[in-house]
């Protein structure tokens, strides 16, 4: 186990590894390239990024003050929110264009900042609507259960699995709505694996979980790495990117300000400045 | 006061054509809001598409019966279609606010009296429903028994000993066909929802967002669920139009629809058989309430100082309306509802 840890690190490292630290730096391998995305909410202008390439296989951070385009940016690439103007391809496929659920289908699955746990509906359940292209989804298919019961049995092993894994599989026959604020980010981030993606989009994993659950929520992160997963987060914590992280992008004001590795980043004037900026001003409110 | 008679009539009245009408809105409702959770308050207008689709095929363009269930169903889906596409990727509250009115468009439509000739404007249409009782596979004067149920002349009864349940030729035929299409839409809707497709609907239901990010067309499941609940709605209406033998625009007031919503609520929401206990319970309360009091007041149980026979009417939509919110508060779930369900704040 340690040496695939190993592997997936060391390969993300050597990718990054003569990356020159400054905004909209091209990467050897980019699964994500993102140019002029533009969001105006009528005069303000949320986001209004030039360009940003995501390594495959690596683990980015997206971090930055509150109020810089982050979420925003995140509900763009996903599909959540049309941009103003700005395009962008996933995978060497224009995404751009797609609905939120194409995205998704594309392999760049998301999770939500506020969980999104489907309460009354059981753990397994959770994970069950999470596998992708299933035959018992189709209306016509859906009364005549010999076309799709193979299909979710299948499902329902890979269900397991996860849960297992995520040590939740004793939670199976609960209700979503019953498990705690931590168990619920892990259903979600167990629930977006059943749709197999390439890519995984966490917006802030971190928020509004205990100590004790954030060092397996992180474990998990890292693991997904190993499996050969690119992940995209959205971060407050920067311990927690300086843990994890391969790579930093900084957002200030909607714009990239900078990049680079975690060590680059803390040691950077101009994140330092938009941070402290931005906590001087949010001591005030 | 004649207690026998009272009971006797609510049981009669609460498996009968008009609980049936109730049942089936209901049901094509819990597919849509049970468990998807659209809010469509325009349920009395589909029951319309289905009655004024039928009456007007018939007796204003000649078109054989059978030719009228078909488009009386084809019409619902066409306005299941109009309300969904340009309200269904918004949020929830605008198809409530967009079928509302459309329920109350139609409703204008049927009684405006430009058109009255055609559609007989406010007085209704008649004379679409002979086909249908022509089917009736016994005559007139079919009498048989057997156990504790007979026929008599083609009328059904059902004796009990201390209460006995009377149906009348048509009645009787209505509720065969009605029950028959109950038990089928419910067959089908229990396969429906115990699939993942259902899993679907009711993940749309907890948050679209979320199913959204698994990659789901929301869009394709709400409207799924809104076309086929309309188609139920639809055939509510057939049922409610033949078994009444005329349709009038002013039976499709939004009253009806929050029948239906009592109804649901009432038996058990995102619940299979929910529609139909539901159904049968408002219909037996309301039933022996009015009768029971009526029996009342001309027994002078109640003396006519207190109440008149002609307050009874308005004194049992407004217990109905008391005991609707003592259900909500003692036990909002309904009869078969999962109260642990409802403990989760979904959002």
């Amino acid at each position: 186990m340690s040496d695939d840890v190993k592997a997936g690190v060391a390969a993300a490292k050597a990718a990054l590894a003569g990356v020159p630290a400054e905004p909209g730096a091209p990467k050897q391998d980019a699964i994500l390239t993102a140019t002029g995305v533009r969001r105006a909410f009528g005069g303000l202008v949320a986001v209004d990024v030039a360009h940003i390439e995501v390594q495959r296989g690596a683990i980015t951070a997206l971090i930055g003050p509150n109020g810089a385009g982050k979420t925003t940016f995140f509900n763009l690439l996903t599909g959540f929110d049309r941009p103003s103007r700005g395009s962008w391809e996933f995978d060497g496929r224009r995404a751009d264009r797609m609905r939120s659920y194409q995205v998704a289908r594309s392999g760049m699955v998301r999770t939500f900042q506020l969980t999104k746990a489907l309460s009354r509906m059981t753990v397994l359940e959770n994970m069950l609507i999470g596998a992708d292209r299933q035959r018992g989804e189709r209306l016509w298919a859906a009364p005549f259960r010999w076309l799709w019961l193979k299909e979710e049995a299948q499902n329902a092993a890979r269900a397991l699995d996860l849960l297992e894994r995520f040590k939740l599989a004793d939670k199976r026959d609960h209700y979503a709505g019953e498990l705690s604020g931590g168990q619920r980010k892990l259903l979600e981030m167990a629930r977006a694996l059943m749709l197999k993606p390439k890519m995984i989009m966490l917006d802030e994993p971190m928020a509004g979980v205990n100590p004790a659950l954030k060092q397996s929520l992180l474990e998990h992160i890292k693991d997904l790495r190993e499996e050969g997963m690119t992940v995209l987060f959205v971060e407050h914590d920067m311990d927690m990117v300086h843990e994890i992280a391969d790579w930093v992008a900084v957002m200030a004001a909607g714009q990239l300000i900078t990049e680079g590795t975690p060590d680059q980043i803390s040691a950077d004037q101009r994140v330092i400045d938009a941070y402290l900026g931005a906590h001087h001003d949010a001591a005030q409110h | 006061m004649d207690w026998q008679f009272v009971f006797s009539q609510a049981l009669t009245q609460a498996i009968g054509p008009t609980m049936l009408v109730y049942a089936l809105g209901a049901i094509g409702l819990n597919l849509q809001f049970g468990y998807t959770g659209l809010l469509n308050f325009g349920q009395a207008a589909f029951a319309a598409m289905g009655a004024y689709g039928l009456a007007l095929s018939v007796v204003a363009m000649g078109l054989p019966f059978w030719w009228g269930i078909v488009i009386g169903l084809l019409a619902a889906c066409v306005m299941a279609l109009l309300l969904g596409i340009p309200t269904l990727r918004l949020r929830a509250d605008y198809l409530a606010i967009v079928t509302i009115a459309a329920a109350e468009i139609v409703r204008r439509i049927a009684r405006a009296t430009v058109w009255s000739d055609t559609t007989g404007g406010s007085d209704g249409m008649r004379g679409f429903s002979e086909p249908f009782f022509e089917m009736i596979p016994w005559d007139r004067d079919t009498t048989w028994s057997f156990l504790f149920v007979s026929m008599d002349n083609g009328r059904l009864a059902v004796d009990f000993g201390i209460f006995e349940l009377q149906y009348s030729y048509r009645d009787t035929w209505v509720m065969i066909v009605g029950w028959t299409l109950v038990a089928v839409i419910l067959v089908v809707m229990a396969f429906l929802i115990h699939s993942p497709w259902g899993r679907v609907l009711k993940g749309i239901r907890e948050d679209e967002e979320a199913v959204r990010s698994l990659g789901k067309n929301v869009f394709a499941y709400k409207m799924q669920a809104l076309v086929l609940g309309g188609i139920i709605g639809a055939i509510a209406g057939f049922v409610f139009a033949l078994s009444r033998a005329n349709v009038q625009p002013d039976a499709f007031t939004t009253d009806f629809t929050f029948y239906f919503y009592v109804v649901l609520i009432l038996g058990g929401a995102a619940r299979i058989f929910g529609p139909v206990l539901g159904a049968a319970l408002f219909w037996f309360l309301y039933n022996i309430l009015a009768q029971g009091l009526i029996q009342a007041i001309s027994a002078d149980v109640i003396p006519p100082s207190v109440i008149d026979s002609t307050q009874v009417g308005p004194l049992v939509f407004f217990l109905l309306g008391l005991g609707m919110v003592l259900l909500l508060i003692f036990r909002p779930q309904g009869l078969i509802g999962n109260r642990k369900e409802l403990m989760f704040d979904v959002r």
